[in-house]
């Protein structure tokens, strides 16, 4: 899983040579064999190498602020969403759901990778989700469809529909 | 499925007040190991900041559910809750950002070190289980100091203290420096963490947050943690995969001996069931099952949803109730009476009962196409319908449960109408929002009358309408409330209703009911039989569901029987979750009040919604797929079922997409399915002359019987719950085994072998052959047609198909040795990728212009790649186009209404734009900035 959002986020950056990955233990955690140097341990820590590699910064944010911020979901993601049990469940998505109230993207109004891997993490979940949920999350089912949309992010998942599109109407009038 | 109430967070009692005024302030508990992390990190790095201690369960964060510290409060208002974090933000502020290595041991104590720890200080502080630390530890600590020993470096990260250094000291601090706890010899790390401890900023964190207390100053703050899971956390798995695939369900010796014990049985000897005799009636000593799909409304073509949420839905439950040996009857119709029908007469210059009529026949050849196999398709305008209606009425008023009243309602001087609920529209007195129906508001959901919309407007016509007032008939619901919730206590709980239809109801008992009208201001319905209501019709929401027993009486005068015998009648209702409240509580309510025992539902079966690619289905817009078009794609109706039962909007909404229909016509139906039925026969024809070969069953092929009997009772308890997406599941991962199977055995490499190998290359044929016999069966409810041409393909014997799903299902050896098949060839065919690009293309609908701004013919001049041209049709194109031209422009001449030539002119471009098919030209209009993607 990791392996590929990894793989994902390269072609998002339009990285053209492919890394070399391997996995460490039994959470498969990933690891990339570094030409220059001791390998990178850790999703996260990957990640955010790729983007600085890829001379793309901002995508780790453009502040101490917003950069101390997407460190923060990044965490959030391979901590609490990716050991999240069911019964967390509602509560992860009710606090993403105020948080994201006021926001359009989790640093605020700037596309980093916080956004690129809190939706692969949460992907699952929504996907479980049934319609009358996702319309309660509403806020987290607008950055989700948002985020699912951005150019190059989605890659190795599947869409969600999150909009009530009938396709057909109500038979009685 | 209770909604959860969110107090607003800011009402919150606990939530701590933060005046930042541009001020960075720090949250801590005492006792909190997290904490001095933080308070660490602040006094190492000097930042200006205040610090505030609070307690443990003071929530400071506002998003945050769980009391979360410690927290950083920012200048601009935000908030980092995570400790790690903030360390990192108190670093990078003073100057020193954090470097690879760093972040690596941030994300490693975060993920790897801490829920160690946690379970570690739990097992310490609260269980006094200190002798079991070191083993939790134990893994966390070899990392580090190997990492250290290998480095030699004196801080983690190099030569000076790192954001690491601190973080990873604050997370050991607790269990190293206390020295009841043995963690054996760590040379580097006990050199490491002594030089990071001596540190002034360290000692000074310690002692705020443990007070020299150690271990037992947090306890207080352990037990209010939650118990730390063991390891087993919830894997995410790429929920693309389907897991049904993955994991190898363990088989036991006793499951395969009992499935090839059932192997062996053989088929019934009773004789298969027989054909349908009309009229179907109950029957004493069986089980009596009523189906109803919704009524479709005359005045519109069925689309995919139509199809899927009731008729397919139904269809394929009450084939499967027949091959279960279940009485079983399905009835239909068409809903005939309303406004709409009107409206769709005036439009087509036709009377009413012609416009029914037309749309009735179209509406029977879809579903004869679609093989809906109803016992009766019958409509609502018949005589039987007034008779019932008007019976059901009259009970009504007799027993009191009939109310008068003034109703004011809106009329459309311009149009000189009173208004269906449908034809107005305005901001709803509720949420304001502005597009609000006259019946209920899309955004809010609740329900509204259509004279308390703000600023109501003629939908047709857009003027303002007046009120006026009439005098109506309501049907008391308040006062068979209590009835009904007797009655709906018994049946959502002893029978199979949908997790929404439960929901959906539960949601209209809670908000109390009200009166509902069932008398219109209309002429197109069943006339209210009363004096005083003379020139009054019924509402269709009165009227549309006493069609279920009109069209049963139609099909046989013994339709009480039915319909009038709770105790020997099981009721399903299939319907798309619109319908929901009207066959849960309107409709029930009319029978409850009628007292004349009649069969209420008890088994409601709801869909969600059916999404059209990504795009909203649009019937002005020619947007998705209609029923009468389904067969002019050239795909059968078997692959048309398969997949749209494959994506059932069960449970949740699913999206139809062309590229999925043939990605799961080419995976499921033709790689898999197709491919082994097709394997299976071929062998037996080509290695056997025709004929069965002698089986005798080894422990793979025993092994391989338990996988698929297992399946199959799968599939037999989803499909009793009328769960019939996952069912269908359950089938395909037969083939699938069947597939591994004849893969792992090679039976064409085995043929030519010795005799013990010639003997185990009949045996797998014969298994193989039996498994597609089954398959023939259960695919029986979703592609009867396959499942004929498999059984005509196989010989196979009648008695196979009632034989295999008695009970829990059985499956036996159908043909033995033997048996003769008959001509064996391919199933399905491939849907090649421009096939379906033109498909998508032709159903996609274009954006509506004005048609000023709609693109001469001469605009498109991209010649698009995979269209095929088509002279003949465009020649009857062009002439088409011409003629809706004309149309257009006469209806403009005449200032018709807007909304008829809206319609027009989407009928010009869809013309249109299949005319640039038809020449192989691009039928988009020529880009104007540059291509997309």
């Amino acid at each position: 899983m990791a392996l590929r959002e990894l793989s994902s986020l390269e072609k998002y950056l339009g990285q053209k040579k492919a890394n070399k990955y391997s996995t460490q233990g039994d959470k498969k955690v990933p690891v990339l064999q570094n030409n220059n140097g001791p390998p990178l341990v850790g999703l996260v820590t990957i990640a955010c190498h790729l983007a600085k590699e890829a001379k793309r910064p901002e995508l780790l944010g453009d502040t101490a602020e917003s950069r101390a911020v997407v460190q923060q979901w990044l965490e959030y993601r391979v901590t609490k969403l990716d050991s999240c049990t069911k019964e967390d469940i509602k509560t992860v998505l009710k606090d993403l759901n105020l948080y994201l109230q006021d926001k359009v993207y989790l640093a605020g109004n700037q596309f980093t990778l916080a956004d690129v891997f809190v939706y692969y993490g949460i992907h699952p979940v929504i996907v479980d989700l049934a319609i009358q949920d996702r319309e309660q999350y509403v806020n987290v089912t607008r950055w989700f469809d948002h985020i699912q949309r951005y150019p190059g992010v989605r890659h190795h998942l599947p869409p969600v529909a999150v909009l009530r599109n009938r396709i057909y109407t109500s038979r009685h009038h | 499925m209770d909604m959860q109430v969110t107090p607003a967070a800011h009402d919150d009692g606990y939530l701590v007040c933060v005046a930042t005024n541009g001020q960075m302030k720090l949250f801590v508990s005492e006792g909190n190991p997290h904490c001095l992390k933080a308070l660490a990190a602040l006094e190492a790095t000097g930042v200006q900041c205040g610090v505030q201690f609070v307690n443990h369960d003071e929530r400071v964060v506002p998003f945050l559910s769980r009391p979360t510290l410690p927290a950083l409060a920012l200048p601009s208002g935000q908030y980092l809750f995570s400790s790690n974090a903030i360390c990192r933000y108190l670093f990078e502020v003073n100057g020193q950002e954090c470097s690879e290595l760093c972040d690596q041991w941030l994300e490693w104590e975060a993920t790897v070190l801490q829920p160690a720890l946690q379970q570690a200080l739990h097992m310490a502080v609260l269980q006094g289980k200190s002798s079991e630390v070191s083993k939790v530890l134990q893994g966390p600590i070899n990392v580090l100091e190997q990492s250290l020993s290998k480095r030699n470096t004196p801080y983690l990260t190099g030569d000076s203290v790192s954001a690491a250094d601190l973080v990873l000291w604050a997370g050991f601090f607790p269990v190293l420096s206390d020295s009841s706890l043995t963690l054996g010899e760590h040379k580097s790390l006990k050199a490491w963490f002594d030089r990071v401890a001596a540190m002034n900023a360290c000692q000074s964190a310690a002692q705020k947050v443990l007070q020299g207390k150690g271990l037992q100053g947090m306890k207080s703050y352990m037990q209010r943690q939650p118990a730390p899971q063991s390891s087993q956390c919830r894997e995410t798995q790429p929920c693309n995969s389907n897991s049904e695939e993955g994991g190898e369900r363990v088989v036991s010796e006793e499951e395969m001996e009992a499935a090839a014990l059932t192997w062996s049985k053989g088929l019934n000897t009773c004789p298969p069931a027989t054909k349908k005799q009309h009229p179907i009636l109950p029957q004493e000593d069986k089980r009596n099952v009523l189906v109803t799909s919704a009524l479709p409304y005359v005045n519109n073509v069925p689309h995919l949803g139509n199809i899927i949420g009731c008729v397919l839905s139904a269809d394929v439950f009450s084939r499967y109730g027949r091959l279960r040996g279940w009485n079983m009857l399905f009835v239909c119709g068409t809903d005939e009476y309303g406004t709409a029908t009107e409206n769709k007469a005036r439009e087509e210059g036709l009377t009413p009962q012609q416009i029914c009529d037309k749309y009735h026949a179209v509406h029977s050849s879809i579903y004869k196409w679609f093989q809906i196999d109803f016992d009766y398709f019958g409509r609502t305008t018949t005589e039987k319908q007034t008779e019932i209606a008007q019976d059901i009425f009259w009970r009504l008023h007799e027993r009191d449960f009939l109310i008068e009243d003034t109703v004011e309602q809106l009329r459309c001087e311009n149009c000189q109408r009173f208004l269906a609920d449908r034809f107005v529209e305005g901001i709803c007195p509720h949420c304001s929002y502005p597009e609000a129906r006259g019946d209920q508001c899309d955004k809010c959901g609740r329900l509204i009358n259509a004279v308390d919309l703000r600023e109501p407007q003629c939908k047709v016509c857009r003027q303002t309408p007046v009120i006026r007032s009439s005098k109506h008939l309501f049907l008391d619901l308040p006062k068979l409330e209590s009835q009904l919730e007797q009655w709906l206590e018994k049946s959502t709980s002893t029978g199979d209703w949908t997790a929404n239809a439960k929901q959906i109801t539960r949601s209209w008992l809670r908000d109390g009911l009200k009166p509902r009208c069932i008398t219109r201001d209309l002429k197109w319905g069943t006339p209210v039989p009363h004096a005083d209501f003379k020139e009054k019709v019924f509402y269709v929401w009165f009227d549309a569901p006493i069609g279920y027993l009109s069209i049963t009486a139609n099909y046989t005068s013994e339709w009480e029987k039915w319909w009038k015998n709770p105790h020997q009648v099981e009721l399903y209702n299939f319907m798309a979750k619109d319908n929901v409240p009207f066959h849960s509580v309107v409709f029930p309510c009319s029978l409850l009040g009628a007292q004349d025992n009649y069969t209420l539902v008890n088994h409601l079966i709801a869909t969600e919604y059916l999404n059209y690619e990504d795009t909203k289905f649009s019937k002005s817009r020619g947007v998705g797929v209609f029923g009468d078009m389904a067969k002019d794609t050239g795909i059968p109706s078997d692959v048309w079922r398969f997949y749209l039962l494959y994506v059932r909007p069960e449970g949740q909404d699913s999206a139809f997409s062309w590229a999925d229909m043939a990605l799961k016509n080419n995976s499921e139906l033709l790689n898999n399915l197709g491919n082994f039925i097709n394997r299976a026969g071929m062998f037996v024809t080509k290695f056997f002359e025709g004929c069965v070969p002698v089986m005798e069953l080894q422990e793979e092929d025993k092994k391989l019987l338990a996988l698929v009997s297992w399946e199959l009772q799968q599939y037999i308890q989803l499909m009793d719950k009328i769960k019939i997406r996952d069912a269908l599941k359950h089938i395909l991962n037969i083939s699938r085994h069947g597939n591994q199977y004849i893969q792992v055995n090679e039976p064409w490499k085995k043929i030519k072998g010795g005799d013990s190998e010639r003997q185990r290359a009949g045996t797998v044929t014969g298994v193989s052959v039996n498994i597609a016999c089954l398959l023939s069966v259960m695919l029986f409810p979703y592609m009867p047609a396959v499942s004929q041409t498999i059984r005509d393909q196989l010989n196979a014997p009648p008695s196979c198909i009632n034989t295999m799903l008695e009970g829990n299902g059985t499956f036996v050896c159908s043909l033995s040795a033997g048996h003769r098949i008959g001509a064996v060839s391919p199933l399905f065919q491939k849907l090649e990728a421009d096939q379906i690009e033109a498909l998508k293309k032709k159903f996609g609908g274009q954006q509506v212009f004005d048609s000023a701004a709609v693109p001469a013919p001469a605009a498109a001049v991209e010649v698009g790649t995979v269209n095929q041209v088509d002279p003949e049709k465009a020649k009857q194109l062009t002439q088409a186009v011409a003629e809706q031209g004309e149309k257009v422009r006469a209806l403009k001449a005449q200032k018709a209404e807007k909304a008829v030539i809206t319609a027009e002119v989407a009928k010009l471009l869809d013309l249109k734009k299949q005319l640039a098919l038809a020449e192989g030209k691009n039928p988009e209009p020529a880009p104007q900035k540059g291509k997309k993607k």
